[in-house]
Order: structure tokens, then sequence, then C-alpha cells
């Protein structure tokens, strides 16, 4: 078996293994060290992944497939599975019903594996099967605390999200039928088959199924305007669940985009799929900087600025060229940084105050001296300041912008990010220096775990800002080359 | 492809198929009482059960009969017994609070056919196959996503919203059972057991929500805005 298979294997069966011994296991502590364990493991074998695999390889039939873009989002995943399964476990002990937390755990590792095998998915049926699994494994992580607030996310999330990607399968079928008529009624609807096929395929159906699928995981990515389950799931599931949704499982519905992308760009099918896309992410960065600006619950403005970030992506690979896909790819793995030490600060926030209500968070350097100013360092980034990595990779997407010719999408992110900055910091300035009276904060304080992955997650976030490793800028290379982009 | 050289007797027994089941997504739009929305589609999935072995049959795919067996099973018996298991646990039998009457979701719905069909005409003559029975297959299968949709957002009852789900892919199996036979059998055992599965987490929420919230219509899901 080759290095590849192996690390396959691990990815996989870890927390597979997680999952059931949570499961089983008697004690809440067993869940906790076998995600703990599984979650190392993954990130171990998921890391040189994106970096060693030259071209695409096939498994099992070539229904797994291992390329530089799936690996780059698996690394993703992985980084922020690693980070949240380290946080639960200061975070979770703080929750009230210490019974219910194997079921938690089990759920956990079972929603972190369906979002691992997304980017390794190779048959496009399959592919949008795996993701409907993420969602039913997700709803119960999200209806977990099982108040009616976080009952209403839960059904508004499965409802919206599987009406949503309902659509998606109808473009697939599509698309296959537009297959079927060059290559046959049975072939394997693979991605690279896809591609091969698309420029003999019907441009029409071509572009009603991008549109629908654009539409379809457009709803799981939580593009404007199909974003409304989004602010609720994020806000209502615990801490770490909101961070695996946003930082994880937003990329991986993304990826279908990207590849499906790629498909209309092996046809040369015209502007009108990448204009949808540009549409969708200026029209979700300008949802975003509205509702961030008049927002009250902490974990809501996160939750929007999922919704911003995931539109820079959208505009990013909107864009397209080398620059924009570079810039596109390393932004994923910023935010799913960033975006993971956001909650993991407003999770121990918000079991401090008691609230998850911003007026009533104030004073909190004095709660917090340390995690307090990694939390704000972490908004800063979030905002895409310097010095941070975020910076660097909107940066990036901007000029990619102006180089495409996009200048009037180009301009309109960047105005909309100053109205974020402004939005995003105001009422970090508030909760941090204004000291209106308040009532004390009694509630628990999360304890050492709960502020190591903050570090984990801040540093290489400013490592990556001022220092950018030529082998990455090597490998967004190479996967705007298996995109079909040429430098 | 199939669709283009069946003959006549095959061709008008898929239109008939399809017909009906497009007049079934209608008796569930029409109605409010949850149990007839429950039998529509009951019958809805035999037929495309039905669809699916003549399918097999006249383009000799031999795995379609498989997949004609499961959906009887999976769609036609064993999803509606699991939805009137909910149903009956919770005690509610119809829809209570209607944003608009049954009458006008029809007229509607009515419009949606046309819509429909436009679409299908175009995308068939596109493609280059205008043939009755493809214009038929993509107007059915774009209808019962607009009526599934339909029905989600003008019902409330947590029961119907899963209904109207069901109904949007149902809309898609039924097309792609004519345009696309050789789909894969994969594939849609898979699709089949996907819902099953999502059907099973819809009957655990709608316990919690009964639960927690104390009702299952969806009016109540209001604390969640901005």
């Amino acid at each position: 078996m080759s290095g590849t298979a192996i690390a396959i294997c691990i990815i996989l069966g870890a927390p597979l293994v997680a999952m059931l011994l949570s499961g089983v296991g008697p004690r809440p502590r067993v869940g906790e060290i076998a995600n703990l364990c599984a979650s190392v493991l993954v990130l171990i074998a998921a890391c040189p992944l994106p970096f060693v695999t030259a071209a695409p390889l096939t498994y099992w039939d070539s229904y797994l497939v291992v390329d530089r873009l799936g690996a780059w989002v698996l690394l993703c995943t992985a980084l922020v599975y690693f980070l949240a399964s380290v946080f639960s476990v200061g975070y979770m002990r703080l929750m009230h019903h210490p019974e219910r937390l194997p079921t938690f755990y089990a759920l956990f590792a079972g929603f972190a594996w369906t979002m691992l095998v997304v980017p390794l998915m190779n048959n496009i049926g399959v592919f949008w099967i795996a993701i409907e699994l993420t969602t039913l494994v997700s709803t119960f992580l999200v209806g977990y605390e099982r108040e009616a607030e976080s009952m209403e996310a839960a059904w508004k999330y499965i409802i919206v999200v599987s009406a949503g990607i309902s659509l998606a399968l109808l473009g697939t079928v599509l698309l296959y039928w537009g297959g079927s008529l060059v290559l046959g009624p049975t072939y394997e609807m693979t991605w690279q088959a896809l591609r091969d096929v698309a420029s003999r395929m019907n441009p029409l159906l071509l572009k009603l199924g991008f549109l629908l699928v654009l539409v379809g995981y457009g709803t799981k990515v939580g593009l404007a305007p199909m974003h409304t389950w989004l602010p609720d799931a994020h806000s209502e599931g615990p801490a770490p669940v909101s961070a695996m949704l946003s930082g994880a499982l937003l990329n991986s519905a993304m990826l279908g985009i990207v590849r499906f992308l790629s498909i209309t760009d092996a046809a040369h099918s015209g502007g009108i799929p990448r204009y949808a896309l540009i549409v969708l992410g200026i029209f979700s960065v300008f949802i975003g900087a509205l509702f961030i600006v008049r927002q009250e619950g902490v974990k809501r403005v996160m939750a929007y600025s999922s919704i911003e970030h995931m539109g820079i992506l959208a505009l990013g690979f909107g864009f397209g060229g080398p620059l924009g896909i570079a810039g596109a790819l390393y932004h994923m793995l910023n935010h799913s940084l960033n975006k993971s030490l956001m909650f993991f600060g407003a999770g121990n926030v918000m079991r401090r105050y008691g609230t998850k209500e911003m007026p009533a968070i104030r004073g909190v350097l004095r709660e917090f001296p340390v995690s307090g100013v990694l939390w704000l360092a972490g908004a800063i980034g979030i905002t895409g300041a310097p010095p941070f990595a975020t910076f660097l990779s909107e940066f990036m997407i901007l000029r990619a912008g102006f180089a495409d010719g996009q200048a009037w999408a180009a301009v309109a992110m960047l105005v909309l990010l100053v109205v974020i900055f402004v939005g995003f910091l105001n009422h970090f300035s508030r909760m941090y220096f204004e000291d209106r009276p308040h009532q004390p904060a009694t509630g628990p304080r999360v304890n050492t775990w709960g502020v190591i992955p903050m570090w984990l997650a801040l540093l290489p976030l400013l490592v990556l800002g001022v220092w950018w490793p030529a082998s990455l800028m090597q490998l967004f290379g190479e996967v705007a080359r298996g995109l079909g982009v040429s430098p | 492809m199939l669709a283009t050289h069946l003959d006549p007797l095959a061709a008008s027994w898929f239109s008939l198929i399809a017909i009906a089941s497009m007049l079934l997504s209608f008796v569930m739009l029409g109605s409010r009482w949850l149990k007839n929305y429950l039998y529509a589609f009951g019958a809805q999935s035999w037929l495309i059960a039905l669809l699916s072995a003549m399918v097999g049959y006249y383009g000799h795919y031999p795995e379609l009969y498989l997949i004609a067996v499961l959906t009887a099973f999976f769609r036609g018996l064993f999803l509606p017994y699991l939805v009137l298991r909910i149903l009956r646990r919770l005690r509610v039998d119809r829809e209570i609070h209607l944003s608009i009457r049954p009458s006008t979701s029809l007229v509607i719905g009515a419009g949606a056919v046309v819509f429909a069909l436009i679409i299908a005409y175009r995308i068939a003559n596109a493609v280059g196959f205008p043939q009755n029975i493809v214009v038929l297959a993509l107007t059915v299968m774009f209808t019962m996503k607009l009526v599934g949709f339909l029905m989600l957002s003008i019902r409330y009852e947590a029961i119907s919203q899963i209904l109207g789900l069901l109904v949007l892919e149902n809309g898609i199996f039924l097309g792609s059972q004519i345009l696309v036979p050789g789909m894969p059998t994969l594939i849609e055992m898979v699709i089949l057991f996907d819902l099953l599965v999502a059907v099973a987490c819809f009957g655990v929420l709608v316990r919690y929500l009964m639960l927690h919230v104390g009702s299952t219509s969806t009016l109540q899901l209001k604390k969640l805005v901005g």
C-alpha cells in the first residue's frame, strides 16, 4: 500500500473508531480522548497530502479520488476538527448534561467523518449523498442543547438545506443526461469524465445544470440569498460545533461548486457561470456587512461573518485565474483557522457571562486577560486587517478581480469590507473598552483546554501573514493548473 | 437514448404514469388533511416503482427491477408507514393555518405546470429531442419540483414540510427514470437509503420539536430572526 492509501485509511478510519468508542464508552472521558486521538491522527495523515499528491489518484473502484484541491480542503477540515476537538474537552465539561456527552462525542466524530469523506468523493452522485449526510448528522449537533431556539435552528437547517441541495441533485441529473447524450446511457459519473465530455455537451444543458448546482450547493455554502439557515444554525449549536460548521463544512460544499465550475470552464461556456458566482459572492458580502453592523448576538455576528467570507471565497473562485484561485484557497485556510478562533472565544465569553447578547458583555479584558487578547487579535484578523494572513488572501482576491476586468466587483468588495471592518470592531470595542455597569460575570470559566486551541489558531495566522512559504504558492499554482487554468 | 426510440405503447404508458403522478402531487396541494398527503405520496411512489419496472422491461435494464422493488418497498410502504407513525403519535390530522387557500394554491400550481412546460420545450428543442415523452418527463420533473417548493412555503405543519421535501425528490426520481435510465444503480440505491435516513432524522426531530417547542407547527418557530 502506498503512503497516500495509508493516509486515506487513517483519515476515514480514525473518526469512525472514535465514534464507536464514544458511543459505547462507559464515561464521557472515553469520548473526549478517542476524539482527540482521532483528530490528531487525521491531522497528521492529512497534512502532507496536498503537497505529496502529484497527479490525481483514484482508489476503490475509482469512487475515491485524491487530488490537490480535495487534499487542501481535507487539510482545512482536519485542522478545524483538531482545534474543535481540543476545545470541546474544556468547553463541553461546562455543559449541563454530562450524561449526554457520549452522544455528543459520537455525533461529533461522525460529523467530522462525513466532512472528511466529502473531498475524497470522485463520483458526482456520491458526492451529493456525502453532502446530504453532513446535514443529517450535524442537525442533531445544532439541536444538541435542546432548547426551543436550538430546535428551531435545527429544523430550519435541515429543511432549508435539504430543499436547497435537492436542486443540486436535479442539476446533477441534468448534467448526467447531457453526458449520456455523448457517451451513451451508462458511464461512470466522475468529475474527470464530465470535464472531458463538457466541451461536447449541449451548452444549454451544461449551463442550466451548473446554475442549479450552484444554487443547490450554494445553499449549503450559505451564499446569500440562500443563507437564511446559517445564522441560526451557527449560533445555536455548542461553540465547537459552530466552529466545525463554519470553518470546515462550508468549505466542503464550496469544493463542489469549484469542481462544477471547472467542468463549465472546460467547455468554455462563456461568462454566465462565473458571473453568477461573482454576483452571489458580492450579494453575500453585502448581506454580511448589513447584518454584522446591526447584530446583537455574539455568535450571530460570527455567523454573518461566515456568510461574508464565503462570499469572498465565491468571488475569488469566480474571478478565477491563478491569482484568484490561489487567493481563494489561501483564504479558505485562513478563514478556517480564524473563524474557529472566533467561535472558541465567543463560546468562552458566553459561558462566563451566561448570555449571547453583546450589550450584556462588557469588560472582556478584565475577565479574560489572556484569551481576551487572543480573541481581539482574531477579530482584527477576521476583518482582513494586517498583519494577519486574511489580509494577504483578501488582497490577492481583490487583485484578481482587477486583473479579471471585474473592477466593479472588486471595488464593491473593498467598500463592503471597510463597512464590515468598522461594524465588527465597533462591537468589539464596546465589549472590551466600554465600562458600563453590568451584572457581574458569574458563569463558569473555561480551563486551559479552551485557551490552547486559540493559540494554535492564532499563531499560524500571524506567521502566514508575514511569511509566505514558497511551497504553498507552488501548491496553489498546481491546483490552478488542475482546474484547467494556465498561469 | 431510450426515450427517442420507444414503441408507441410504451411511450403512452410512460406518459400516463408521469401525468398520473403529477396529478397526485396536485392532490397533495389541494388537500388540507395530512393523511391525504400521505396516501397521495404513497401512490405516487408506487407509480414511480411501476415506471422503473417498465423502463427496465422496455429498455432492457434488468437492474431497474431491483430499483422498482426497492422504491415500492421503501418509498411506497416504509416511508409512509414511518410518517404515519409520527402522525399517530402527534395526533395532528390537518393543517390548521394555511397562508393560501387550497383552491388558490391549485391555481398557482397550474401556473407552475405551464412554466415548467415552457422550460421543458426549450430544453428539449435545444438538446434536439423534441419528442413528447422527453418534454413530458422534463415537465413533470420541474412541475413536481415547483409544487414541492410551493408546499414547503405555504404549509406550516412539520409533517407537510417533510412530505414537501419528499415530493421534490420524487420528481427527480421520476424524471431520471425516463431520461437517464442507465444511471449507475448504486447511486439510486444509495439515494433511496439516504432518503430513509433523512426521514428517520426528521422523525426524531419532530419528536424533539413537540417536546421542547410544544407544537409541530412551524409557525411557532419564530424566535430566531435577523
